[in-house]
């Protein structure tokens, strides 16, 4: 039997967009998202008359204040959009499933430019009250709903946040790999340099090892900067038909292959091996679907919504060993903007915003288009990694400048 | 300091597919849902064993013998003033793809560790029991 077209190598990514980004900037979510959405739309060399498709994650009203963004028909409506596809939703491959469905979408000829957007107003939302957790970070008492569904098995014992899940992932980390907190400090000492060189950025001042191994706990052995800081913002891109690519103003970013297996349970307690989770089948679906291995990688965009996150993706994506990463990024150096593999070179999510996988997505693109200003990664980067998500919800993709292999 | 549960129980909507499961404790027991066909357990329950999907699934009491696979020590003042609690991801003894969330109580939470030997033990909370752990007797 032939093996089926890799159909996601139809699509390219030929707009990025962002709109202002920062701590509790006060304004709507879609007056964030329509800023972010013209922004790639005229950066794809379109006007919005050309969008024919739209997609978004996670859709209409899920999680808690400021998480979902405006639904897709809010934005469709705004702009008056006169779509030939159209798609929203939570449940997929992480927060790139927007991106998949969209790349098929186009390789289907259901639409040649689809506008893609995630917006977050987490900061606002939160105000001076800080994060939440899930279920109103369990506050409760008669009165209040009772839960069914995966919440049951876990808000009762006070696991109200993901933070407290994926703690339990680094803990097993810790015992059998070894790993420290000197080693996890890595991801956020090397996205806090990044950040320094990004002006977009929301923590941009140093940050020393001192700091990391003094700040307070979260949830063990994750500490405040473990966890990624919640912010307002929006991106959007435009997925594109590829034989759109020559007409782009801009280096357009073609998809090369996209992961997306769950191969385990679709559970945060259930999962075989909680030392990866879904990272280990979505990359592996990646790698079935491309020619190009882990050494080919130019630069690494790597969920950083947890710093361990960062970790399991390196080792998952095969560019270290299991259980090695701790002793990959000691040091820093190798992933560092001029190292063997430079990683969340804008900042990541734990010092550039809880972008929610889209700042990667937006700084992946930029990096091949070299547009990373004084974060630019020497030597023309022709391809990057994309990962979003962590537990039971993973995705990732391989982006090259160029058509690739 | 000795290790409890978090300041605020959230508590679980009991309905024909898991009540039993939250129930059980009212008599000191723990229970899932055992296949008739295959014998072996699963969990969360469902209407048909996930393993040979026969429909033939019963309630049917453990041990209450667990291990630690991971936990964590939550810190976050997710409600103001609270003191830090275990949060324990327990393998049962009876099989070892069947994992709980919960709360590790009655020692001290510096003690806790991974591979750690503990029992069932329940708190009650209006029509709900919930399993929390404890490091078990014979470990000791």
């Amino acid at each position: 039997m032939s093996r089926p077209e890799r159909l996601e190598r139809r699509a390219v990514i030929s707009g990025i967009g962002q709109s202002q980004v920062g701590r509790r900037i006060g304004r709507g979510e879609l007056d964030l998202t329509l800023e972010a959405c013209l922004a790639a739309v005229a950066d794809a060399g379109l006007t919005r008359d050309d969008i024919d498709g739209l997609s978004t994650y996670p859709g209409a009203g899920f999680g808690p204040g400021g998480f979902a963004g405006p639904p897709s028909p809010e934005v469709q409506d705004a702009l008056r959009l006169r779509l030939n596809w159209h798609d929203g939703g939570i449940e997929g491959p992480g927060q790139l499933r927007a991106i998949f469905s969209a790349c098929l979408a186009v390789a289907a000829g259901l639409a040649r430019h689809v506008l893609v957007y995630r917006t977050v107003t987490e900061a606002t939302a939160q105000g001076s009250g800080g994060r939440q957790g899930i279920g109103g970070g369990g506050g409760g008492s008669r009165g209040v709903p009772r839960f069914s569904g995966f919440m049951q098995w876990t808000l009762p014992f006070g696991a109200v946040s993901a933070a407290n899940w994926i703690a339990q992932i680094a803990q097993l980390r810790v015992h059998r790999f070894g790993l420290t907190r000197e080693q996890l400090a890595q991801i956020a000492l090397n996205g806090r340099r990044n950040a320094a060189l990004n002006e977009r950025a929301i923590y941009r001042e140093p940050l020393t090892l001192e700091d990391y191994l003094g700040a307070r706990m979260v949830s063990t052995p994750l500490c405040l900067y473990d966890c990624d800081a919640p912010c307002d913002g929006s991106t959007a891109v435009v997925v594109s038909h590829a034989d759109y690519a020559k007409d782009a103003p801009r280096p357009a970013c073609h998809v090369n292959a996209i992961g997306t297996a769950l191969r385990g349970r679709p559970s945060w307690d259930q999962f075989d091996d909680m030392t990866t989770f879904s990272a280990r089948d979505a990359a592996a679906s990646m790698w079935e679907r491309t020619e190009f291995r882990p050494q080919d990688v130019d630069v690494a965009e790597l969920y950083d919504g947890f710093s361990i996150l960062t970790m399991v993706w390196l080792e998952e994506l095969g560019f270290c060993a299991k259980g090695e990463s701790g002793k990959f990024v000691e040091g820093g150096k190798r992933i560092a903007l001029d190292g063997e593999l430079p990683l969340n070179t804008g900042g990541g999510q734990l010092s550039a915003g809880r972008l929610h996988g889209f700042g990667l997505l937006h700084e992946a693109c930029l990096q091949l288009r070299g547009e990373g200003e004084a974060r630019q990664v020497p030597g023309a980067p022709q391809v990057a990694a994309v990962a979003a998500g962590g537990g039971p919800i993973a995705g990732c993709m391989l982006l090259t400048r160029g058509p690739g292999s | 300091m000795t290790a409890s549960g978090p300041p605020i129980r959230l508590l679980p909507r009991l309905d024909e597919t898991n009540s039993f499961f939250w129930t059980a404790g009212e008599e000191g027991e723990l229970k899932f849902l055992r296949c008739g066909e295959c014998g072996k357990l699963f969990h969360p329950p469902a209407p048909l064993c996930a393993y040979c999907l026969s429909r033939s699934v019963a309630p049917s009491t453990v041990s209450g013998r667990a291990r630690i696979h991971s936990f964590t020590v939550n810190h976050q003042q997710w409600v103001p003033g609270s003191d830090p609690y275990v949060i324990a991801l327990v393998t049962i003894a009876e099989q070892e793809d069947i994992r709980l969330t919960t709360n590790l109580v009655g020692c001290d939470a510096s003690d806790v560790h991974i591979g750690m030997e503990v029992e069932v033990t329940f708190e009650a909370h209006d029509d709900v029991w919930l399993p929390l752990f404890r490091p078990s007797a014979t470990s000791l």
